[in-house]
């Protein structure tokens, strides 16, 4: 998604001249088209990351649209109080950028992973997320962003490989029908479920894919199908505290969309303690492979 | 500027501070609360800069919030706060909480309290100033146990990294923190060495003697054209400075004031404002 969304801040550059881009210190092989485009408005902040947050608010307040890019784990949790304090108190556009969210670092390991970005960012007040799930999201996002008058966190990972049509980017949006149970997910995690190998199974599932936090209102078509299907599963490289799961728990009960059962599939940390590639850790957290498939097939066949 | 137009000038000073601080002290009394020592060690600091430096279209940007008594009282003294937002201070339902709020006072562009992010939105807005071709510039109190935050020091290396001399950062070394000492808790000195190993044109200078922080301010004035560089004063204060009773002390930090400590420090800070005008007016 990286490179899609340096073009799309390529572009949006193009509409407009009060974007500031800030990095701190990352961006190798990726932001150098920025660099030359932005000029003086291009700004390596180096490791300092609160200290990039902050200047971000204070650019937001002398009418400037800044956007902060580190790593998603250095995004959000470092300059956390940051974030809190002079961002989202302050109601400011200022636009934080995550790349490689969930075990998108692979083998770098856990320091490097983000798990628990986004329940970070859910509990801010006036902060809205991002969460694009395959390349041509990035362009809609982008612009939306800019658009958008409240603080913001774009959650960056690697572009789904999801078939055939993919709706535009939406708070909600179906990516599949299905005949037993509903799938809710998030992000490219949900690339997995396609390559399970077991067409089988996914004619079973009814795919969605949730695009913003705080969760919008779940929309007719999904409300209905939850009656009528019952089973409900959601998937998220994210560990369960402050994760799409109990966002969506809490809002179908609320919302008196009852399933039967809500089954949360999420990011188990490191349970062997040991390291591995992206795909590695999802599928030791049953987020991917046969233990995705062996997970699904016992729901479906409860 | 002539002898007798800086002379003229710390009068002007000594009369507003003798008012700001007056109006603070009520303020705490009323409220029966604490952080009187910080409010005073940076009185004539917040004073100077308001009356004495910023232009309409200056910001000020007070990180050690926890001397928010002192930035209301001079908002108030200069019109920007009513006497009424003044006598809520610390009540409930207030605007005036015990930290500065973001409550849409213009004078107050961030909530502060936790320390360490002052001088990094000061930084923040100083940048956009430029990059939008703005002449405005960007005072920044910070106290000194606010430099043990690692963000104090990624913002310092950013202003100087950047040349962003719209900043003038001022430190209240009044050497005491919360509940200690800064040399006994994490030392900072040489804190002008440090500062100008960094990048930066350093002043130290008596922050509670108006004639030496007006002189102060011209060689800011110098040295920001001269060298383009950002500035930061190191002004020597003392925590509870003028109340014999709580001066240099931590509990200056934390302490209100009894009815008798309250009269007591009226009493001093009244006695010396007199000496100080009677010095002012015999050296113009």
């Amino acid at each position: 998604m990286r490179a899609e969304f340096v073009r799309a801040m390529l572009a949006l550059f193009e509409k407009r001249k009060d974007l500031v881009f800030i990095t701190g210190d990352l961006g190798y092989m990726a932001l150098e088209g920025l660099v030359e485009a932005y000029g003086e408005r291009f700004v390596n902040a180096g490791v300092a990351e609160q200290n990039a947050v902050s200047v971000a608010a204070g650019l937001a307040r002398a009418g400037h649209l800044p956007w902060v890019y580190s790593a998603a784990v250095f995004t959000v949790l470092r300059p956390y109080e940051q974030i809190r304090n002079d961002v989202c108190l302050h109601e400011l556009p200022v636009k934080l950028v995550g790349n490689g969210a969930g075990y998108a670092y692979g083998i770098m390991g856990a320091t490097h992973h983000a798990l628990e970005d986004v329940g970070a960012m859910r509990a801010l007040p006036n902060m809205r997320l991002y969460l694009p799930l395959v390349a041509t999201d990035l362009l809609p996002v982008v612009n939306a962003m800019a658009e958008d008058p409240r603080p913001n966190y774009l959650r960056l990972g690697l572009s789904a490989k999801i078939p055939g049509e993919i709706p535009a980017f939406a708070a909600w949006r179906r990516l599949k029908p299905g005949r037993s149970a509903v799938v809710i997910g998030m992000g490219p995690v949900l690339q997995g479920l396609y390559e399970l190998g077991r067409p089988d199974l996914l004619d079973e599932l009814e795919i969605w894919c949730v695009g913003n936090f705080p969760l919008e209102d779940i929309p007719a078509e999904l409300s209905l199908s939850i009656k009528e299907k019952r089973r409900v599963i959601s998937i998220e490289e994210h560990y369960r505290a402050g994760g799409l799961g109990e966002a969506l728990s809490c809002l179908l009960l609320m919302s008196g969309v009852l399933p039967e059962p809500l089954v949360c599939l999420h990011a188990a940390g490191y349970p062997s303690g040991r390291y591995g590639s992206q795909r590695w850790h999802l599928e030791e957290s049953g987020l991917a492979g046969h233990a995705l498939a062996s997970r699904l097939e016992q729901l479906l066949r409860a | 500027m002539t002898r007798e137009g800086a002379a003229a000038e710390g009068v002007m000073l000594a009369e507003r501070v003798f008012s700001v601080k007056k109006r603070f002290l009520a303020m705490y009394k009323k409220a029966n609360a604490g952080h009187i020592g910080s409010a005073l060690s940076c009185a004539e600091l917040l004073v100077l800069l308001k009356f004495a430096w910023m232009r309409d279209d200056d910001t000020f940007v007070l990180s050690k919030g926890h001397a928010a008594a002192a930035l209301y009282s001079v908002l108030a003294e200069a019109n920007v706060l009513s006497p009424s937002q003044i006598d809520s201070y610390h009540e409930d339902g207030t605007e005036l909480p015990a930290l500065p709020p973001f409550n849409g006072i213009k004078e107050i562009p961030f909530a502060t309290g936790s320390l360490g992010h002052g001088l990094s939105v000061s930084a923040g807005m100083a940048l956009g100033a430029k990059l939008s071709r703005r002449q405005s510039r960007f005072f920044c109190v910070t106290s000194d146990g606010e430099l043990d935050e690692g963000s104090v020091w990624e913002a310092a290396l950013f202003i100087a990294h950047h040349k962003l001399s719209n900043v003038v950062w001022v430190v209240d070394r009044n050497q005491i923190q919360a509940i200690g000492r800064t040399e006994d808790v994490l030392a900072l000195e040489p804190l002008d060495a440090k500062l100008r190993a960094f990048g930066y044109y350093v002043i130290r200078v008596d922050g509670h003697d108006f004639a030496a922080l007006l002189a102060a301010r011209d060689e800011c004035l110098r040295a920001i054209e001269t060298y383009a560089a950002p500035v930061a004063i190191i002004a020597n204060t003392v925590k509870g400075n003028g109340l014999t009773y709580m001066q240099d002390t931590v509990d200056s930090h934390y302490l209100p004031m009894t009815d008798a400590q309250y009269e007591q420090a009226l009493a001093e800070v009244t006695h010396a404002h007199a000496l100080t005008v009677n010095r002012s007016r015999n050296a113009g």
